[in-house]
């Protein structure tokens, strides 16, 4: 439909300068420039390192987007920009770009909370989203259970890791195995080949007395290690297959175990999956079957869709505008820690927001 | 000719507009922590005052450092994507160079900022428009000798007087972008290329992975 809001949208909270171009609920372009490569041999993301290589990206990776859409960027309605949460130097690149974007084009502005465009995203692949939205968000960066009531302004956190996000304990893994970085891939896909049931790793955060939706990876990444060290000291090969398969089914089953609680405990019947680390198939074959019995719909964005990308940015830009919500204002500031339930971050008051103006 | 500068390689958040003889508008602000926050709303004031759109801007001006990673990438960031967006060129131009511009100064100088972790950004000058030696950073006791008997320009001179005894605390502390405007109009109206708008660093990224990094999600 024409009528649906065309909206850009700038992600750069990590690693990741992507930038995503959609129309309403339709995906016309996901253009990614990933700097990951450069941190490999660090361990992890650098934050320098990313802040650099996005500058460096980001008018490139715009350029991309609008080509790749085919839309030029005076018919844009409105740009979206993930405002936090993430890295502070790196959101900041994005959140200049978009501003100068929008200004230049005398377009509004919005920018948007990371964890919900996460959430929002399953828009461009399975439509409008159920309300309320049950969502369960895996990264690096995070582990946490939302109910979502209205993605636009209503974002309730059920639980969230106490320690590690799960990617994180994916990586550590990864670096006790001697795998490389990042931890995920390479742990997928070792694990198809090893046994599941090899060692029974524990089980964080899901004794009785425990909170029920939050998470806790930290214990078992340390018992992992544990593992492989002993078997180390004891002149022992370590069977990498079968502790990547036996620690990928412990976080697989704490997630997916809480996730299905949760939906029972707010009663409801469906349930999304985002982040980076939706992408793990063993997460993705146990959840069908986990919600498959409970009687849950299951929804999971393609792998790319999963990851950080701009699509989910401009999904949840699009949405704001469809709902008119309140645009932010010129002055809009780079959050790193902006709290899951500032869905977006709006101007101080009409007359501030940057309500495509014209110059 | 109408350029649009701005700088946010040191403390200010410096904005001008500028027609080849003279800045039309300027707007400045000194709080290095909110360059993203200030930037674009002082571009916005400049060009209201001066009653001109931006379609209107020939070229873009942008400071290209040396300064402190973070505030340096607002101004390339959003010169970048201004330019892009409004189909004008971007142009980079050293912000040291633009200070010792700013200065004046007609005898051989030194301009130093503050580049933070106890060290100067700096430069070695011949005259206003002529740069020798630098941009580099380094330890203020470690140039001290090389800079001796050189007035000495700019915060980070000011910041460590024992490194520099000849700082001049009547000139530019910060950099300015009306000057790095009329610096960038003069060398354009005598044909000369600018450089391309990429930011000096002069360091290595830290390559520290931070521990504990995580999305605050309540
Ligand atoms: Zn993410």
């Amino acid at each position: 439909m024409a009528d649906e809001p065309l909206v850009l949208g700038i992600e750069t909270s990590c690693d990741e300068t992507g930038v995503g171009v959609v129309r309403g609920h339709t995906l016309l372009a996901d253009a990614v420039a990933s700097s990951v490569d450069d941190h490999a041999r660090y361990g992890g993301v650098v934050p320098e390192i990313a802040s650099r290589a996005h500058l460096e990206a980001m008018v490139p990776t715009i350029e991309r987007a609008l080509t790749q859409a085919g839309v030029s960027a005076r018919d844009l309605d409105a740009i979206a920009v993930t405002a936090g949460p993430g890295l502070a130097g790196a959101l900041l690149v994005g959140v200049s770009a978009a501003k100068a974007y929008a200004y230049a084009l005398g377009k509004p502005l919005y920018g948007v909370n990371h964890l919900a465009s996460h959430i929002c995203v399953d828009q461009l692949e399975h439509g409008p989203l159920p309300e309320p939205t049950m969502a369960l968000l895996v990264s690096g960066g995070h582990s946490s259970l939302l109910l979502a009531p209205d993605i636009t302004t209503d974002v309730r956190p059920l639980g969230a890791t106490i320690d590690d996000a799960a990617g994180e304990a994916f990586d550590k893994v990864a670096r006790v195995l001697g795998l490389g970085f990042p931890g995920g891939p390479v742990i997928d896909r070792l694990a198809r080949e090893g046994d599941p049931e090899a060692v029974r790793f524990p089980r964080g955060l899901t004794g009785p007395r425990d909170a029920p939706f939050d998470f806790s990876f930290s214990g078992l990444k340390t018992a992992v290690a544990r593992w492989v060290e002993n078997r180390r000291a004891a002149g022992d090969e370590v069977p990498v297959a079968d502790v990547a398969a036996s620690f990928q089914e412990a976080v697989t089953d704490v997630l997916t175990r809480k996730a299905i609680r949760a939906c029972r405990s707010e009663g409801v019947d469906h349930l999304m999956i985002g982040g980076g680390v939706a992408a793990n198939s063993r997460l993705r074959a146990m959840a069908e079957e986990r919600c498959a019995d409970a009687g849950i719909v299951l929804r999971v964005p393609r792998p790319g869709l999963c990851t950080d990308n701009g699509a989910m940015v401009a999904a949840l830009g699009a949405e704001m505008v469809a709902r008119g919500r309140t645009p932010s204002a010129l002055d809009l500031p780079a959050d790193s820690s902006l709290p899951v339930t500032e869905t977006h971050v709006p101007g101080h008051d009409a007359h501030d927001a940057l309500h495509g103006h014209h110059h | 000719m109408l350029l649009l500068a701005l700088d946010t390689a040191t403390p200010a958040v410096t904005v001008a507009l500028h027609d080849g003889e003279r800045a039309l508008a300027t707007a400045e602000e000194v709080d290095p922590r909110r360059h993203g926050e200030l930037l674009l709303p002082a571009v916005d004031r400049v060009l209201a005052t001066a009653g001109r759109r931006l379609a209107e801007v020939t070229a873009l001006v942008v400071g290209t450092g040396p300064g402190p990673y973070t505030g340096l990438r607002v101004g390339l960031a959003t010169a970048a994507a201004l330019g892009s967006a409004a189909g004008i060129p971007v142009h980079g131009l050293g912000t040291l160079d633009s200070i010792a511009y700013a200065s004046g100064l007609t005898e051989p100088f030194v301009v130093a900022t503050d580049a933070r972790r106890r060290e100067v950004y700096w430069a070695r000058y011949a005259d206003a428009r002529t740069r020798v030696e630098g941009p580099a950073v380094d330890r203020p006791a470690e140039i001290a000798e090389a800079v001796a008997g050189l007035p000495a320009v700019g915060a980070g001179a000011l910041l460590y007087p024992e490194a520099f005894p000849g700082h001049r605390d009547d000139l530019p502390r910060h950099a300015s972008a009306a000057a790095l405007a009329a610096l960038a109009a003069e060398r354009l109206a005598a044909g000369a290329e600018l450089e391309e708008p990429r930011p000096r660093y002069l360091r290595r990224p830290d390559a520290r992975v931070p521990t504990g990094y995580k999305a605050v999600t309540r």
